[in-house]
């Protein structure tokens, strides 16, 4: 590294090492990327433009036929009613009990990691499990919750206000009230999640904020409304999206807290991703349910979307 | 955290909690204003506590049945008569349990090696070393994150077939090997360290996978453990394409098994409950025991990723 110019050459075989040895480390990677997750995303577009057949020299060449199916068929306009209400509903419950969660343990000094703790266990524990736990609580003739029922119903009459007693309800087996018991455990199970992203959120915000506020006669909701929520809007952002997102997918739950009849009663609580499985690997319509995939995905594209028009709008305060 | 892209996926970026992050998530920066046992503390922990309750519920009531007899599930009584392992003696027996458990077992640890090792490198090659089609390639792998997993079982399962991938690890394992996700949170925590740290060990001859694994990964370790936690549990629970590709009985994860028996036990309730306690409780030891680095894991993945 005497003169410019053994520097300069110096500096361009390192440069090339480098770059040969970045590919060297890139190889194994980039041949996964390629065969597990782009070519496969490619196939099942081109799966679904043709008939199903274990001999791919015996699959047809339909177009869009089974597109044309989806904006025939009932079932799958069910499954997407029933996918978007579970988001509906999903979204907007776990986010506000997850706040309102959050803003309460802002409030409590000891003991706050326990009930953090105790909130987000539902989170990581196996769905399949929590959901024939709720398919037991939930049981008609014999689950806790109208076992309960029934007993506040007995105390109401021995006190004689049996008009306010609620008669056991058929959680799982009514089609007007199955998708928002499942729903419902969809919540219980999301919750923590929230309530430790936004108790992050709102320990990020720093104290003289509120300081100031109050020093300008902010009342509590005044700061709730003007401090709290503008600055925790990207977490609310990024919560949104991850929370809908896999609200789109939802799979194991449905599956398995009604096993004989997955997805019922009458198709209500059918998603998406359940209806692509019975297609797929029940019917073996593989193509059909290829066709399915790939609506999933556009609305999965659609919600990443918005949230880059969201999030490249941000708002500094 | 001086750059941040943007990321055209489910994950985004959550600036406000950075400051959370580097005061450490327990530093007490929310105590409140004044501590003084008011209406509004007694009131928080009383709302607490009820929501708490709820949550715990399902899980001890799961507990409750288990240790019923078919008799006690069926009247209506909700403390047992008697506790019995009877249940858990004959799911233990009538299934291959301890087979599920061995095989969740090998692919969760199998897929979670994978994931730190190729995530790491990749993420470290991605932030640290200069080479030409480098932005094509991290967006290319961001691309990958926008694609569900729903879209992918079915060529997945077409390709397993063909190469005789149905029911064997391998099958069970590969497509969950580099999560895209992973690549990029690696990526994040690579950027933070200085390059000079790199140039300065190879003026010294250290070797380019030296730089990555002797330099770069130690200093990386709280990425590495949330990113661990996160494959493991993600392996551990997932059911979709288990239930697709591991469907011989001997090749179920528990998940996949769990969900077999408890079809099959019908309406025995006190079965199917020590069936999901076998599950459900495994879990929970672990998440109480590493309850704060999980839950810091989730902040750190949700901040930086």
């Amino acid at each position: 590294m005497t003169t410019r110019t053994t520097r300069e050459r110096k500096g361009l075989r390192l440069a090339q090492r480098e770059a040969i040895w970045a590919y060297v480390f890139l190889a194994v990677p980039l041949a996964f990327f390629a065969t597990i997750r782009f070519w496969p995303a490619l196939q099942s577009f081109r799966l679904s433009l043709f008939t199903w057949h274990v001999d791919p020299a015996r699959r047809q060449f339909i177009g869009f036929d089974y597109y044309q199916e989806l904006l025939r068929n009932p079932v799958f306009h069910q499954a997407l009613k029933n996918t978007l209400l579970y988001a509906a509903i999903v979204v907007p419950g776990s986010m506000l009990l997850g706040l309102l969660i959050a803003l309460l343990l802002q409030n409590v000094g000891r003991g706050r990691s326990l009930y953090r703790a105790i909130y987000f266990a539902p989170y990581i524990t196996p769905a399949v499990a929590v959901a024939w736990v709720w398919g037991w609580m939930y049981n008609y003739n014999f689950g806790i919750i109208n076992t309960l029922l029934i007993e506040w119903w007995s105390f109401l009459e021995r006190i004689g206000l049996e008009r306010f007693a609620v008669e056991p309800q058929r959680f799982l087996t009514d089609p007007d009230k199955a998708l928002y018991s499942v729903a419902a455990v969809i919540v219980w199970q999301q919750l923590g999640f929230q309530v430790v992203i936004f108790l992050a959120g709102l320990q990020g915000i720093p104290r003289v904020f509120y300081e100031a506020a109050r020093i300008d006669g902010a009342n509590a909701w005044h700061l709730f409304r003007h401090v709290t929520l503008p600055l925790l809007n990207p977490v609310i952002v990024f919560s949104v999206i991850i929370t809908t997102i896999a609200s789109l997918q939802l799979f194991d739950q449905i599956v398995n807290i009604n096993f004989t009849d997955q997805g019922g009663p009458l198709n209500r609580t059918l998603s998406i991703a359940v209806y692509m499985y019975q297609e797929a690997f029940g019917r073996a319509r593989m193509g059909y349910a290829a066709a399915v995939t790939v609506v999933l995905f556009l609305l999965i594209l659609i919600v990443t979307l918005v949230q880059l028009r969201l999030t490249q709008r941000r708002v500094e305060y | 955290m001086a750059f941040r892209p943007r990321v055209p996926t489910g994950v985004s970026v959550v600036p406000v909690a950075d400051a959370a992050l580097e005061r450490g998530l327990h530093a007490s920066a929310a105590a409140p204003r004044r501590r003084r046992v008011n209406g509004w503390v007694l009131l928080s922990y009383v709302l607490l506590t009820v929501g708490a309750l709820a949550m715990v519920f399902p899980f001890a009531w799961m507990l409750l049945s288990s240790f019923k007899e078919y008799r006690a599930i069926l009247s209506f009584q909700i403390w047992p008569e008697r506790f019995t392992l009877v249940n858990y003696v004959e799911v233990l027996t009538r299934t291959a349990f301890p087979r599920w458990f061995l095989n969740s077992v090998i692919v969760a640890v199998g897929t979670t090696a994978s994931v730190l090792f190729f995530c790491a490198l990749v993420g470290y090659v991605l932030a640290k070393l200069r080479f030409p089609g480098k932005n094509l390639i991290f967006v290319g792998i961001l691309a990958t994150l926008m694609v569900p997993t729903e879209m992918l079982v079915i060529p997945w399962f077409v390709m397993s077939a063909d190469l005789g991938w149905v029911n064997t690890y391998w099958g069970l394992m590969f497509p969950g090997l580099i999560p895209g996700f992973g690549v990029f949170l690696m990526r994040q925590f690579f950027q933070t360290l200085p390059s000079d740290l790199f140039d300065a060990g190879r003026i010294d001859g250290v070797s380019e996978f030296g730089l990555f694994w002797r330099i770069g990964l130690p200093l990386v370790g709280p990425g590495l453990g949330a990113l661990g936690i996160f494959a493991f549990i993600g392996n551990w629970n997932a059911f979709l394409w288990p239930l697709i590709v591991g469907q011989d009985a001997s090749m179920r994860t528990i998940p996949v098994g769990i969900s077999n028996f408890s079809a099959e036990a019908a309406t025995q309730w006190n079965l199917i409950m020590s069936a999901s306690a076998l599950a459900i409780v495994p879990v929970l030891i672990v998440f109480f025991i590493f309850q704060k680095q999980i839950i810091e894991g989730v902040v750190l993945t949700g901040v930086k990723g």
